[in-house]
């Protein structure tokens, strides 16, 4: 996500656009991104590291931007 | 001087900017993105245009380039480097140059001839030209805006890294009307503006942008 203090015109485009199509009552849109990475094997503490590098790396720029990694199952795999 | 301009995938201005720097009286050397060497030159521009598609972010992926790990380890020894408009973003994105290009302001893409002061003549790139020298070059980008944190803003204010600022109306919402900077010791150069298709009285609004490849020549001589 852009940083709080970053001016995000994206978002703010999206926020104009709400009330014209009927939408009341947000207060401010934020536009960020994100990316969905499969791994091989079990998601340890070691490749959730190495994640958090890509993401500092090259997934995000941490002079604009904030990030969060987060795991999640694959879906063929909740419902197995 | 040999001068090395890199053509990324997407890049747009690398043709006019070897030409400008042919104009300005050095030899132009086309680099590659996948180079693992720069060749001998001893100056590279970095083009603007949209490499890789701009994917990702502006210069995201560029920075990951073979040869961009030859220009940020020639640059650390003190090489003249100037990114131009995309080129810019590469700079940032490399972290050779502080602070991010961010979308313009208002959302649109930005095409005009641009009112600029020359604030800071003591890097290789802008030699040629007085201090505080108001020159008119063209500007051309939709992700242009350039930010930074107070501190890193203050610091480069305070030490005289601001190399050009928008004069009359900001284009994109710089902040602190800042359309270039560049690196503490001052060979690595970051411009907004397009001074390559400023280079010649045919095309464009004049010839101010000439003086940023003369430079270069200049010291060679002196």
């Amino acid at each position: 996500m852009p940083k709080p203090e970053i001016l995000d015109p994206q978002g703010k485009a999206v926020h104009g656009a709400l009330p014209r199509l009927g939408f009341s009552g947000v207060t401010d849109v934020r536009q960020g991104k994100r990316f969905e990475l499969t791994v091989e094997g079990e998601v340890t503490d070691a490749v959730l590291a190495e994640v958090d590098k890509m993401a500092e790396t090259l997934l995000s720029n941490p002079v604009i931007e904030n990030y969060t990694v987060r795991v999640e199952a694959l879906a063929d795999e909740v419902s197995a | 001087m040999r001068v090395g301009v890199v053509t990324f995938p997407g890049s747009l201005d690398d043709v006019d900017a070897q030409r400008a720097v042919v104009l300005g009286g050095n030899e132009a050397v086309p680099l590659w993105h996948g180079d693992h060497d720069l060749r001998g030159v001893d100056a590279v521009v970095l083009p603007g245009g949209f490499s890789y598609g701009d994917y990702l972010r502006c210069g995201a992926i560029s920075r990951f380039s073979p040869v961009m790990a030859e220009v940020v380890a020639a640059a650390g020894k003190g090489m003249p480097v100037l990114g131009i408009c995309n080129g810019f973003q590469i700079l940032c994105e490399s972290h050779l140059l502080p602070g991010a290009l961010i979308r313009n302001d208002h959302r649109k893409f930005v095409c005009r001839d641009q009112r600029l002061r020359i604030d800071n003549n003591r890097t290789p790139w802008t030699s040629s030209y007085d201090e505080g020298a108001e020159v008119t070059i063209v500007l051309k980008n939709g992700e242009g805006g350039f930010v930074a944190d107070a501190d890193t803003l203050d610091r480069l204010e305070g030490e005289g890294r601001v190399v050009a600022r928008y004069l009359d109306a900001n284009p994109n919402g710089s902040v602190r009307d800042i359309a270039g900077i560049s690196n503490d010791r001052g060979n690595v150069v970051g411009l907004m503006p397009h001074p390559e298709h400023a280079v010649e009285s045919l095309t464009g609004s004049g010839t101010d942008g000439l003086g940023f490849f003369t430079g270069l020549a200049e010291r060679t001589f002196a």
